[in-house]
């Protein structure tokens, strides 16, 4: 089992979810998150006086997948995610040892 | 004396509740600029000059703005109209039908009136000078300043500048009769009082941890329009109310008011379009009360085509005056000098250029053929507040941080953890309940709320 971790833009967050649930994806965790990378981040006026905002609003979105579906979702999460400018974000696939469901005891694939 | 006449009365009335709702505006425009852990003081700040302020007012401070001149017109007798003494008793059942009153006047109103309207005024002085030190004066130390500052600077100006021969008293104060210079509604005893009062407590307070390093943004610019809105609403009491009558005088006070701070607003507008390449939201709030403030004194001098120009060049000196404090490097937080002491000075001087003959006021300014006669007047009025101002300030700050031994501010570590939370016990806004995390916001401590509570507890009935 893999989880996949994508930090994206939160305006892609839709298609994402799109995009994961015609690949047979039944469930995803979603937080609002700060960050940046290569972007780097904004800066902001108030009367004259400018501030760089370093942290830019973005998407976490956690999917824990089996091993044979891994490679489809990080793809489906990077197509629909892309725009094409910097600041699209990243997407990475770490291994799970287990899961449980929390409500029957189940354990393993069949928990997710 | 006038005889009684109600409409000036109704008039009266309802401008005293405009101005006085200008005070919790002043709440909403200053709460919204400074970050969310300290909103709360931020408000409270203004809110309590209006306790304090309100109740020193009706004590003594109306009688040494208003009460008879004890000398020079540099004060009122404060025991003349002590606890308003010799101003409400009478037979208040008088109308226009019967206008045989045997009440106190001031003009055409009730005394009452007037002294209510008056306070509202020296509230909001008051409650303006806050701006400059959020986020970090003691709450005991700000109210002892208030009180003090009140009483040693604002009633003695308000005399100055308010306090005509023969209206409240038979002498009143030497820049209204002596030195005529022009202040139609407080650019000099409301505006440049508290902008350089801010500027003196500021630089006795001292800057916020972190400032200018760390960024401090305004935590919420909704709140803050809602304030200017709030404040150009009570302002039309403000300087159309300066007239104390339902009169041609305030309709011409309250045309100037719309269309210098219109003006005003896309003059600042167009500075930041120039200089920072955007147009803000924060920018059109802060035009908007440049403009109020700078035609606080000119409303009733100045042509409406005046007022346009009087708005829109002391907003552009406002917008650029802004940026002085990061060059000198006094912390004055959310601009009060920038605004207030700025556009105070503008509008007032601004007068002895755009004063219109034909105006109300009925004086010509330098642009009208009327010389430097008129100028030199408003310059010394504005130096004058200024300098007395500026220097009693300097030393009530000195003198309440020695009464609180040396700690007018409260303690880094409070700083950093939000002065909402260590002078109030509160937090301004609670997004922790609808996340289902309520628990962590706290837990009920009924031992200590009530005695009912304490019995309750102490009966075993509840840890």
């Amino acid at each position: 089992m893999k989880l996949i971790t994508a930090i994206v833009k939160p305006f892609v967050l839709e298609d994402v979810k799109g995009a994961l649930e015609q690949i047979g994806v039944l469930g995803m965790t979603v937080s609002e998150v700060q960050g940046y990378g290569r972007q780097k981040g904004h800066t902001e006026v108030y009367r004259g006086a400018e501030y760089s905002v370093d942290f830019v609003p973005k998407v976490r979105v956690e999917v824990v997948a089996d091993d044979a579906l891994a490679d489809k979702v990080v793809d489906a999460v990077v197509e629909a995610a892309r725009t094409g400018k910097i600041g699209d974000g990243k997407v990475w696939v770490a291994p799970v040892e287990t899961v449980v469901r929390v409500r029957t005891g189940e354990r393993g694939t069949d928990a997710i | 004396m006038d005889a009684f006449n109600s409409g000036d009365t109704a008039w009266m009335l309802t401008s005293t509740a405009l101005v006085l709702f200008m005070t919790p505006g002043l709440a909403f425009f200053y709460g919204g600029m400074v970050r969310s852990k300290s909103v709360l003081n931020m408000m409270m700040m203004s809110l309590s000059s209006m306790g304090l302020v309100g109740v020193l007012w009706v004590l003594y401070g109306y009688s040494m703005a208003f009460g008879n001149d004890v000398g020079g017109g540099l004060l009122g007798s404060p025991t003349e109209h002590w606890g308003l003494k010799g101003l409400f008793v009478g037979n208040y059942v008088a109308t226009d039908a019967a206008p045989d009153v045997s009440f106190p006047l001031v003009g055409s109103i009730p005394a009452l009136v007037f002294v209510g309207f008056q306070a509202t005024f020296a509230i909001i002085t008051v409650a303006l000078i806050s701006g400059a030190v959020a986020d970090r004066m003691k709450f005991g130390a700000w109210l002892l300043f208030a009180g003090i500052w009140a009483t040693v600077v604002y009633f003695p100006v308000a005399h100055w500048v308010f306090s005509f021969d023969g209206v409240t008293a038979e002498t009143g104060g030497w820049i209204a009769n002596q030195l005529k210079a022009i202040d139609f509604a407080g650019g000099t005893a409301v505006h440049i009082n508290a902008g350089v009062a801010a500027l003196a407590l500021a630089i006795v307070v001292g800057k916020r941890r972190g400032w200018p390093r760390e960024p401090m943004r305004p935590h919420n610019l909704t709140l803050v329009m809602l304030g200017a809105g709030i404040l150009w609403f009570g302002w039309f009491g403000f300087n159309a109310g300066s007239a104390v009558g339902s009169s041609g005088l305030a309709a011409y006070a309250m045309i100037n008011t719309i269309i210098a701070t219109c003006a005003a607003m896309l003059a600042w507008l167009l500075v930041e379009r120039i200089r920072d390449g955007k147009a803000t939201s924060l920018g059109a709030a802060s035009g908007v009360v440049a403009g109020l403030v700078a035609i606080t004194p000119a409303c009733s001098s100045v042509s409406p085509m005046g007022a346009i120009a009087v708005g829109a060049i002391a907003s552009a000196l406002c917008a650029l005056a802004v940026g002085l404090k990061f060059r000198f490097g006094y912390d004055d937080s959310l601009d009060v000098v920038g605004v207030h002491l700025v556009g105070g000075l503008a509008g007032t001087v601004l007068i002895g250029f755009f004063a219109d003959p034909g105006s109300g006021a009925a004086v010509a300014g330098l642009f009208y053929g009327g010389g430097v006669d008129q100028l030199w007047r408003q310059v010394v009025g504005a130096l004058a507040v200024l300098l007395y101002s500026g220097i009693l300030t300097f030393v009530i700050a000195l003198i309440v941080k020695a009464i609180f031994g040396g700690k007018i501010r409260i303690s880094p570590e409070d700083e950093a953890t939000g002065i909402d939370e260590t002078e109030h016990a509160e937090t301004s806004y609670d997004f922790s309940s609808h996340r289902g995390l309520a628990g962590t916001a706290g837990t009920p401590r009924p031992d200590a709320a009530t005695p009912q509570a304490a019995a309750h507890v102490a009966a075993g009935k509840e840890s």
